[in-house]
């Protein structure tokens, strides 16, 4: 089976949104669930948020950040061309119901997995307040569909280029202290993001979750790879999660796990910069 | 007295460097000599040794003649998969074990003569199957390891339309991600899989059951299923450090070397390739595991196994294996905690000693902590092969599938599950066991299928 690629643009510099063919997954996603593809024979599974569904096209969309060897080819592919497998939905949906105001937080590519718990929270009747950040106005994705699906949208920019200037937990602070009552915090992005917004939360009562991206291979609770540690157990995020109480994930160990290939993957990148052949020993 | 022909393998010193299968197979030459020696008994024992009670006497004496086509089709008529069962099975704790021959000297190698049997018949290419016609009845198979396929296949035989489904995306299970290509090379188990596609079964891979579809959905779907799904959950011990980098179940490990082919280099999959491994377990995933790493060009990897080489669960063979090619065995020795060195990966494994005191209810003599054994092993990678419980997956989304605290399915003598049209078998039901037991039960459930949907 080979899923089609129905759309492809670049929403910013290396960032890319693609629409897949894929109607069986399609009909079972959920705001919440990711995918694994695989490019081709020789390829890596990598995990992605479903960033949108459409049963009825039998369409999904991801939307992804040029990270290294996968996502780089994975940015050279047009619309017509196939992937090998994708496989999903994977992971448990968000638990999402009635609360009264939810906040949700998307940071960088974060805003992607953002956008579909949006429209669910307030199709369930929630007040949504979005609050999105990037780099600078250019890195900033998905701003429109935010504005469509949330009641209020605050952006935040590094370089102030483009509403506060400074990070997305500034404003999640103003938020804790004003006066609204806040019902529940989700925030996604990297988990440097992650982590500082469940800083900024802890003294808080106020019930915040993070959606984990740590490294995986089968997302079905097979390989352990993904293990996290929750409140001091261990948690496969593929089974799991991917999404968790922020108060209670370890980050450092979180981080550190992320970078355990480093060297691996900057190898893969200058193999397939300088076009080595199978046999290349070059390593 | 006549002994059994020695193995051809490749060498210890050059089998190191590569993934290529290790025992080369006996020779027409060998295998007919071997033959000979079968006294192809009135009652023949071994075979009550074989799970699927293969005609052994009858398949041999075809060898005998030199007709080995004839052999694979007696051997065919109860095994669906003799070039992975020839290659596996722990035949010295089944049919050989019970070989008359083995009072006086050695059994008859049986796995080795059922091995060249389906290889001789691969060379001159397999026959296309002959399939009866359609029942109109639909067979929904979750999993695609040996019970699946072995269900797949006797249901497809009869007519009935087949779908299995896989979560990985290529059919075969742990023979496809778990049982290294040295050991059992992927091109055979593909052939397996394109023989039963050949019978008209319909494999679904990237398909979760519990997730893209749920068994309850399934069951509307289908006339009835059949739940293979194998146990693949790895267990971890709950020692200190065990999350560290460098930590990996012994099934991420096999999967990435296997599956994702993170030996070949024009492979994306990423793998450590470490000087220092402990692999923490004595049983077949724990070799292979061992034996995966230094190839991968380890300067040492240690198996550490808490009770002695008599105990050691894996095949004979494979520990033989193992050791010829310099695994160190560190028998009677227990991890208790993973040192941390820089970035907040492995630099070591903190062990104890351990003896053997009384035997416990598994019959084995319980192992126990030497007081003040504590040392140190050097260790930049640590794989856990201390067992897996069932898939949990299947479960999400089903009402009324029984299951044990230990998360197996439970299943009558039939195979049949606590829901009405839908069978298990393999180690979803038992737990870890072995490829020729998972197709016992593929083929018994099958058979309860069968008379379920003809009722
Ligand atoms: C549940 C989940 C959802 C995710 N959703 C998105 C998303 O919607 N958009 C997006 O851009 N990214 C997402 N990611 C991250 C994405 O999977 C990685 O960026 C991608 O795998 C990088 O692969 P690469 O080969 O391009 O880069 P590499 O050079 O291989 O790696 C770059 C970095 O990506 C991470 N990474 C590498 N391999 C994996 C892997 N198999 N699984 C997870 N992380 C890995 C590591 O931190 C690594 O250092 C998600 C991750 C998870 C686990
Ligand atoms: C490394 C290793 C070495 C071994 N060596 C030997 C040996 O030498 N001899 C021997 O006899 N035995 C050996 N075994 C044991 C043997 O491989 C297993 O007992 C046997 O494969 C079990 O077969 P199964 O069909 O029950 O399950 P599996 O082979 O585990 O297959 C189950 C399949 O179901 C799929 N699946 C699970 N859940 C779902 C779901 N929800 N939806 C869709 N698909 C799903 C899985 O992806 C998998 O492909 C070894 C095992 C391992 C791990
Ligand atoms: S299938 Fe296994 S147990 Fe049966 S005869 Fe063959 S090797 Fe022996
Ligand atoms: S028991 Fe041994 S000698 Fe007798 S038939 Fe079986 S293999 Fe041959
Ligand atoms: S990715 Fe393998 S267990 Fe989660």
């Amino acid at each position: 089976m080979a899923y089609k690629i129905i759309e492809k643009r670049q929403l910013v510099p290396d960032v890319h949104l693609m629409n897949i063919q894929a109607p069986d997954v399609a009909a079972a996603a959920k705001a919440g669930q990711f995918i694994i593809l695989r490019i081709d024979e020789a390829g890596e599974r990598i995990p992605l948020t479903i960033a949108d569904y459409n049963a009825d096209e039998g369409s999904v969309t991801i939307i992804f950040q040029e990270m290294g060897k996968t996502t780089k080819q994975l940015a050279k592919m047009s619309a017509g061309e196939e992937l090998l497998d994708f496989v999903g939905p994977l992971g448990k949906e968000s638990e999402i119901e009635k609360l009264g105001t939810v906040v949700l937080v998307g940071g960088g590519v974060g805003i992607a997995p953002i956008y579909p718990q949006a429209k669910e929270y307030r199709a369930a009747g929630n007040k949504v307040i979005s609050i999105i950040g990037a780099r600078n106005k250019d890195m900033l994705i998905l701003e429109a569909e935010m504005i469509a699906a949330s009641d209020e949208v605050l952006v935040a920019t590094d370089d102030g280029s483009k509403g506060h200037h400074g990070f997305v937990t500034d404003l999640v602070k103003q938020l804790l202290d004003g006066e609204e009552h806040i019902d529940r915090i989700v925030a996604i992005g990297p988990p440097i993001m992650m982590r500082a917004v469940a800083d900024v939360t802890g003294p808080y009562d106020v019930e915040t979750l993070v959606s984990l991206n740590p490294i995986m291979v089968d997302g079905t609770g097979m390989c352990g790879g993904c293990r996290v540690n929750v409140g001091g157990e261990v948690k496969f995020a593929c089974v799991d999660g991917p999404e968790f109480n922020a108060k209670d994930v370890d980050f450092n160990l979180l981080m550190s796990r992320l970078s355990f290939y480093r060297k691996e993957e900057a190898d893969a990148i200058t193999k397939s910069q300088k076009g080595c052949g199978d046999d290349c020993k070059c390593q | 007295m006549s002994i059994r022909p020695k193995m051809p393998q490749q060498a210890p010193e050059g089998r190191i460097t590569n993934f290529d299968e290790v025992a080369l197979g006996y020779t027409e030459e060998q295998a007919i000599l071997e033959a000979e020696r079968c006294l192809e008994c009135k009652n023949p024992k071994c075979v009550e040794g074989c799970p699927v009670n293969i005609d052994i006497p009858g398949f041999i004496s075809k060898i005998k003649e030199g007709d080995f086509q004839e052999a694979i089709t007696i051997i065919k008529a109860t095994n669906t998969l003799p070039a992975v069962c020839g290659r596996v099975c722990p035949q010295e704790e089944q049919c050989e074990k019970l070989c008359i021959l083995g009072n006086k000297s050695e059994p008859i190698a049986i796995g080795r003569l059922e091995r060249i049997c389906a290889d001789r018949e691969r060379e001159v290419g397999v026959k296309d199957p002959v399939v009866a016609p359609s029942t109109g009845k639909t067979v929904a198979i979750v999993g695609s390891g040996p019970a699946g396929l072995t269900a797949a296949s006797d249901l497809a035989k009869v007519g009935h339309s087949v779908t299995i489904f896989e979560a990985l995306h290529e059919a075969g299970g742990v023979l496809i991600y778990g049982i290294p290509e040295f050991r059992l090379p992927k091109a055979i188990v593909k052939e397996e899989v394109d023989y039963i596609r050949k019978l008209g079964a319909d494999i679904k891979m990237d398909y979760v059951i519990g997730r893209i579809l749920t068994l309850d959905q399934l069951t509307d779907r289908f006339d009835a299923v059949f739940l293979g799904t194998g146990a693949g959950l790895p267990k971890f011990m709950g020692i200190e450090g065990e999350n560290l980098n460098g930590v990996y179940s012994a099934n991420e490990f096999l999967t990435r070397v296997n599956l994702m082919k993170a030996y070949n280099n024009s492979f994306d999959t990423p793998i450590k390739r470490a000087s220092n491994v402990i692999v923490v377990g004595g049983g077949n995933v724990a070799m292979d595991a061992a034996r995966s790493a230094l190839r991968l060009g380890a300067d040492e990897v240690s198996i550490v196994y808490r009770r002695s080489d008599e105990e050691l669960p894996a095949r004979r063979e494979e520990i033989e294996h193992a050791k010829e090619e310099g695994i160190v065995f560190r028998l009677l020795t227990n991890p208790v905690r993973i040192i941390e060195g820089e970035n907040m990966s492995v630099n070591g494994v903190e062990c104890v000693r351990m003896e053997l005191g009384e035997p416990d209810e598994s019959g084995r003599r319980r192992p126990e902590v030497v007081e003040g054994s504590e040392h140190i092993v050097d260790a930049d990678i640590v794989i856990m092969a201390i067992g897996t419980s069932p898939n949990p997956i299947i479960f999400d989304g089903s009402k009324g599938l029984e299951v044990t605290p230990w998360g197996t399915i439970v299943v009558d003598e039939a195979g049949m599950s606590s829901i009405e049209g839908v069978c298990a078998g393999g180690d979803a039901v038992t737990g870890a066991a072995t490829v020729i037991s998972a197709m016992g039960a593929g083929k018994l459930a099958a058979d309860t299928i069968n008379k379920y949907l003809s009722k």
